[in-house]
């Protein structure tokens, strides 16, 4: 019975344990504690927002004036983590928070990336006079303080989700634009450019096809540490009233409301800071971890701001 | 060094003509009329039409533009609706309390950061480094906003330590109480109203300055690694010093060169950072003044505003370039 179970799982298993094996060998230096960590929240954070209509117990925008500012009652009442002002369950509002927060900050993380990075390229391959306009733009807007000229826009501009991205972009695709223009000033000079070039390949395919992938994995570190940055700026925005909509439930608006009844009902505040301050963790743990695999150069930096 | 000033000066004047022609591009790239938006809403149609005429908006937008800019240039930012004063009185009044927020802010960052920092690196691994990497880990991811009203909740709410909104308790201040009211209390002698300023800082400035310490921390933390390996550390060492006169002595001094650096490259971030948080504390800063006047719709005190953190950012940023090149020559001279 043992025998002829390990010679099964021996004929069976055979190839599969060496393509596991190296499967094995592929994914384990990226098995760090702080990938694991930060990409499980990550992971939970997508799963609930992806799910929000389904998990959720309530409609988050249905007001019920008999049931509003009840305190959580955890696993046994109708609303476990309370509710809000006008009657609306916190949990809910909570799920579809992180979809709004996910949606908004992966949107924006996109935009200043694929911005930032085709300047950044344009800058870095032309030099010269384009290079002097792309660095000046760069220059003028990396001068107002962070966050400020989201606020102006925001304020000029009014509401909305469009102008909420273009707020969050306003300054972010800077971060790409200026190390991938470093990059691409070092790779222009490279022979395979060099090669390209003589072979008669014109500037835009040079760009998207030799410059660019070597962009990639500092855009990536850089990425995951400007979703974060996003996501405290978008909850910062929502905070002053200067985010999406009111009827968009967002954890920077329900941390505005709470902060409204903060006297009587702490759990207004307690629960959308929660997950704004794991979101950020997890994302910040994720990104260090991958800027230590990907870019050991870039260790030194240390910064998880901006 | 004259030279170098000079470049430097030349260089930041047109960011500056830059800055506001995109402030300015904003204001136009608002949904309606500049005029309705920069007046009340109760102006009728003739007195849009006069402002149109007024403000030179009935004129090319290259024309507005340079008008814009002149009147900045002579310090004329307008008038509030709201307040009806002029917008730069206004700032004026506002900005200490916004300086003395950061100020506090920042030396709380140093202070816990640094310390964290150098503890966590000199036994890298150790659960002091554990501990002291989660904590920094924990300041940059917690959204500053939130700290705030946590701090509201617990330590004013529960306990009733601490005050938790304004700058001091009516009555203490004897009228002194705009300005750099606790600098002002303690140089007058006045240690009462100095304390009671001091109680309500605390609160504000360490929402504000725990990110910063984060940042100070792991900054800190990595450069005192890379020193601890330097060859002068193992010569120090050689000649017999005890650790900790190594560490305090050889060690911190040079670490804290990019520590300094980042200090200056996020001050821009406690600037922006105390918009929000004067915001949560009802601190009667600069930016609390921003947010009400977006709350009003006071489109010039907004512009002002918006311009004198710009401007003041920029003004820090050279001077901490200037510094720079004061204290490494090769800044200097090389390129």
């Amino acid at each position: 019975m043992e025998n002829s179970a390990t010679l099964a799982a021996q004929v069976a298993g055979e190839p599969h344990s060496a393509q596991n094996r190296r499967l094995r060998a592929v994914i384990r230096p990226w098995l760090t504690p702080k990938v694991i960590a930060g990409g499980a929240i990550v992971l939970i954070l997508v799963v609930v927002g992806l799910l929000a209509p389904v998990i959720a117990p309530y409609d988050p925008n249905a007001q019920n004036l008999t049931q509003a500012l009840r305190p959580p009652v955890w696993f046994s009442g109708a609303h476990a983590l309370g509710t809000d002002a006008v009657g609306r369950d916190i949990l809910s509002r909570l799920f579809y928070g992180a979809r709004v927060s996910l949606v908004i900050a992966v949107m924006v993380v996109i935009i200043s990336g694929v911005l930032g990075l085709v300047l950044g390229a344009i800058s870095g391959y032309f030099a010269g006079k384009v290079d002097f306009l792309i660095q000046k733009l760069v220059e003028v807007v990396w001068a107002f303080p962070p966050l400020l000229l989201a606020i102006a826009i925001m304020a000029f501009l009014g509401q909305g989700l469009e102008n909420l991205i273009l707020a969050l972009v306003s300054q972010r695709w800077i971060a790409y634009c200026r190390v991938s223009r470093g990059q691409a000033l070092s790779l222009r000079t490279r022979e395979f450019v060099d090669a390209a070039r003589s072979l008669g390949a014109r500037h835009t395919r040079i760009i998207l096809r030799h410059i660019m992938p070597n962009l990639f994995p500092a855009a990536v570190v850089i990425g995951t540490f400007s979703m974060a940055s996003a996501i405290i700026a978008e909850a910062s925005l929502s905070f002053l009233g200067l985010g999406v909509p009111p009827e968009i439930p967002t954890w920077g608006s329900m941390l505005a409301d709470g902060r409204t009844y903060i006297s009587t009902s702490w759990w207004l505040a307690l629960f959308p800071g929660l997950c704004i301050f794991f979101t950020v963790l997890g994302i910040n743990l994720l990104g260090d971890g991958l800027r230590d695999i990907l870019d050991p150069r870039l260790k030194r930096s240390g910064s998880g701001i901006g | 060094m004259l030279r170098y000033l000079l470049g430097r000066i030349a260089a930041t004047i047109p960011v500056v003509v830059l800055i506001s022609l995109l402030v300015f591009l904003l204001i136009h790239a608002a949904p309606g009329d500049p005029a309705d938006l920069l007046l009340s809403d109760e102006a009728s149609a003739s007195d849009i039409a006069e402002a149109r005429h007024r403000w030179g908006l009935d004129q090319p937008i290259y024309v507005q533009y340079l008008r814009f800019l002149a009147n900045i240039l002579s310090g004329d930012l307008g008038m509030s609706f709201k307040y009806a004063d002029p917008v730069i009185s206004l700032i004026g009044e506002r900005l200490p309390a916004t300086v003395e927020l950061a100020i506090a802010s920042m030396l709380i960052a140093l202070l816990a950061g640094i310390p964290l920092g150098v503890w966590a690196g000199a036994k890298p691994n150790s659960w002091a480094d554990n501990l002291g990497s989660t904590v920094g880990f924990f300041g940059i991811s917690m959204p500053s906003f939130w700290l705030g009203i946590m701090l509201i909740l617990i330590v004013s709410g529960h306990f009733n330590w601490l005050p938790s909104s304004g700058r001091n308790t009516y009555g203490v201040a004897q009228g002194a109480d705009s300005g750099f009211y606790i600098l002002k209390s303690l140089l007058s002698g006045n240690i009462k109203a100095a304390w009671d300023g001091i109680k309500y800082i605390i609160m504000p400035a360490i929402a504000l300055g725990t990110g910063m310490m984060g940042l100070v921390m792991r900054v800190t933390r990595s450069s005192v690694l890379e020193i601890m390996s330097e060859d002068y550390v193992r010569t120090a060492r050689a000649k017999g010093l005890g650790e900790n006169t190594v560490l305090w002595r050889h060690v911190l001094p040079n670490a804290l060169v990019p520590v300094i650096t980042v200090v200056g490259l996020e001050l821009g971030t406690l600037l922006s950072g105390s918009i929000i948080v004067e915001t949560v504390f009802a601190w009667p800063g600069s930016g609390s003044l921003l947010i009400s006047a977006i709350q009003s719709r006071d489109y010039p005190l907004i512009t002002g505003t918006v311009l004198t953190y710009t401007v003041a950012f920029v003004v820090i940023n050279f001077a901490i370039d200037i510094l720079y090149a004061l204290v490494d020559p090769r800044i200097r001279f090389g390129k």
